[in-house]
């Protein structure tokens, strides 16, 4: 909590000036912090005076040596693993062998063993392998039960969750049950060689990065999104030299009868039809507010179809009721990493650069050469997207005419 | 039924920035809003208590400013509101912010049903709703996009999965969160403004919780710790061209030729 130390003070508002929560205040002739304070101790940094203390609490701390690994959550669909699981697995064997961690997978499902076999091959040190024709389909309170069974087997120091629709409700429900930190929506993540994981996050709904760590307690939970992270290689060498001791790499676990028992029922299962998600295209041509008229989105669709790409769109044009959210960029939509990127009359808030900022070539077009969409880009383009997107399509279309002659 | 909401203020733009040289962050305004995803939750919450009957009550946690978003939930016809609000609750993380609302449920009282929206503008996180129902020990689902049935004792939803969806049946208590697709929300009445104008706001302090252990709530109770603040990293190696519109057409031409996307 902070607090201030009132013989110290001398009332110059500093404070009130650099808070950015509005939490500090005047009443009878003295500082006071009210319950907008979300201990960011910036004020802390601004006391000309050193009048203001950060009082942590005790916590408990947990025995960092005891906690040891990174376990990866293996996400999947009826035995399908999703490309998430791959990422995290990348980015978690990168973290391990800065710190000499193993890396193990939790896979709970339905006639799964035999999958985890693949997994394998991307040079996990353990697949734990919960399969049980009860977890056919995710119901949070058993996967829970199983993730929390595994974690006091296993001991992990780092526990990767995919920020999917199962990973966001199975994370929480976990690391609550540990009484443990989970950070989600990570976009970079490193490792301090106490095995701190630093966890790096857009917050404060600004355009603010955060860095946050779980210094206390473990294991140290965390999601990534799908596309975020590199996707791990398979070990062409490894999967030859150990084939033979697979079986002791696969750890068959089972769960007591009464943690088997489900609340809830799933009643059916509706596959929607296949639409190419944003996150899977290529090439995405993206809108946001500097389009004037829902009907001017046909003009970057022209452009996607001549590119072989999809249109995608910001947070305002989706609360604008102008495109549905799937197509949403963004920490409230989803991310993408495609080869190209063309951003039109896109300002560049935080909560869309991050999620597309690691596109392999990105164009940004904007009228206002301030626009932060160009600390972004790896082409700012100052100018009309009226102008350009027009005169650019009709050139596409000479080419191609030409090139056919 | 008897269902709770939970709900948040958040800014009203995301136009905090950080100094780059003072590390300070830079505050335009504060207006703030109800997170958009909780006027879903609450039109659900409204929709359930005409089918069945009952109450609905909004419970928000936050500055006393926050009683804003409360004085809304009234307009659009929720019976009841609480604001957890004591400077001891500041700094909460997902942990500690669970806990907080854990106990502020509690000192509600019973209840069959806790909504809550897909996830806040601010944080978006989406992560407090499970955490709750943890704490509660109740079942929850997320993501729910229609209900399919619902009475005192059970409900059946549609649960978006992303590539899929599933239809779920669970016990009451439990804990949904519910995304945009769900029903569209209703708009604030004049007539219940009117009518609630005075309608007190309850606030819940840290004296009025069970728990009296103020290392479980807020910063100490939080097990993440922020370390450092920074602005997002820029690129260096850009680019920047200015012209006229058919000099910029040529020039990301040449760009997209060069890049091989045409």
């Amino acid at each position: 909590m902070i607090s201030i130390q009132q013989n110290k003070c001398d009332l110059c508002g500093k404070c009130i000036e650099v808070c950015p929560f509005g939490a500090m205040e005047i009443v009878d002739g003295r500082i006071e912090i009210n319950a907008a304070c979300r201990v960011c101790s910036i004020c802390l940094k601004n006391c000309p005076n050193k009048a203001i203390l950060l009082t942590d609490g005790i916590r408990q701390k947990a025995d960092r040596n005891k906690w040891k690994g990174i376990l990866v959550y293996v996400e999947h669909f009826e035995g399908q693993i999703h490309p998430v699981t791959l990422e995290l697995i990348g980015k978690a064997k990168e973290l391990a062998s800065k710190i000499n961690h193993p890396v193990n997978c939790i896979f709970i499902g339905h006639n799964i063993t035999e999958r985890a076999k693949e997994l394998l091959e991307y040079g996990l040190d353990k697949v734990y392998i919960y399969d049980h024709e009860e977890f056919a389909y995710y119901r949070e309170d058993i996967y829970t039960n199983a993730f929390e069974h595994c974690i006091k087997k296993s001991k992990p120091s780092m526990v990767l969750v995919g920020a999917t629709s199962v990973g966001r409700s199975l994370a929480p429900r976990a690391a609550v049950r540990f009484r443990t930190g989970l950070t989600a929506d990570c976009t970079v993540l490193e490792v301090k060689e106490n095995s701190d994981l630093v966890q790096i996050r857009p917050a404060f709904g600004g355009n603010i990065m955060a860095q946050i760590v779980t210094e206390h307690s473990r294991p140290q939970f965390a999601t990534v999104r799908y596309k975020v992270m590199e996707k791990a290689q398979k070990d062409i060498e490894l999967i030859e030299l150990s084939k033979n001791k697979w079986q002791d790499k696969l750890e068959i676990c089972s769960l007591p009868k009464n943690k088997m028992k489900s609340q809830l029922e799933v009643l059916n299962i509706i596959t929607k039809q296949k639409e190419v998600s944003i996150s899977e295209s290529e090439v995405i041509i993206a809108g946001g507010r500097g389009l004037k008229d829902q009907k001017d989105l046909a003009m970057l669709e022209e452009l996607a179809s001549l590119l072989g790409g999809q249109t995608a769109v910001s947070r305002p044009l989706v609360e604008a009721g102008w495109a549905p959210y799937t197509k949403q960029i963004g920490l409230s939509g989803r991310t993408v990493r495609p080869r190209l990127i063309i951003t039109c009359g896109i300002s560049g808030a935080v909560q869309f650069t991050s999620c597309m900022n690691t596109s392999q070539c990105i164009i940004a077009i904007n009228k206002d050469k301030n626009a932060p969409i160009f600390n972004t880009a790896h082409y700012g383009i100052v100018g009309d997207l009226y102008e350009i997107i027009p005169q650019l399509c009709e050139k596409i279309r000479k080419g191609r005419i030409v090139d056919a002659i | 039924m008897n269902i709770i909401v939970c709900i948040k203020q958040v800014p009203g733009t995301n136009k905090v920035e950080v100094d780059e040289n003072t590390g300070v962050l830079k505050r335009e305004g504060v207006d703030s809003k109800m997170n958009p995803y909780d006027l879903y939750a609450i039109e659900t919450a409204l929709w359930i208590k005409n089918k069945l009957g009952g109450t609905v009550s909004a419970l928000t946690m936050g500055p006393l400013q926050a009683e804003a978003v409360i004085h809304e939930a009234y307009m659009l016809g929720v019976d009841e509101g609480y604001l957890i609000s004591d400077r001891k609750f500041a700094g909460a993380d997902v942990l500690a912010t669970a806990y907080t609302l854990f106990m502020g449920v509690k000192s509600i009282g019973d209840f069959d049903l806790i909504i809550c929206g897909k996830q806040t503008t601010d944080g978006d996180t989406g992560q407090v709703g499970p955490a709750l129902a943890e704490y509660l020990d109740i079942p929850h689902v997320i993501w729910v996009k229609r209900i399919e049935e619902v009475n005192e004792t059970n409900i059946v939803i549609e649960q978006d999965m992303t590539e899929s969806s599933a239809v779920v049946k669970l016990p009451c208590p439990c804990l949904i969160t519910v995304d945009k697709d769900i029903m569209e929300p209703r708009l604030p009445s004049y007539r219940k403004k009117l009518e609630t104008k005075n309608k007190e706001v309850n606030i819940l302090l840290f004296e009025d919780f069970a728990d009296q252990n103020e290392s479980n709530y807020g910063l100490s109770g939080s097990a993440t710790k922020v370390e450092r603040i920074f602005p997002p990293e820029s690129n260096t190696e850009k680019i920047i061209i200015e012209g006229s519109g058919e000099q910029l057409a040529a020039q990301v031409y040449d760009i997209l030729a060069a890049e091989k996307a045409i």
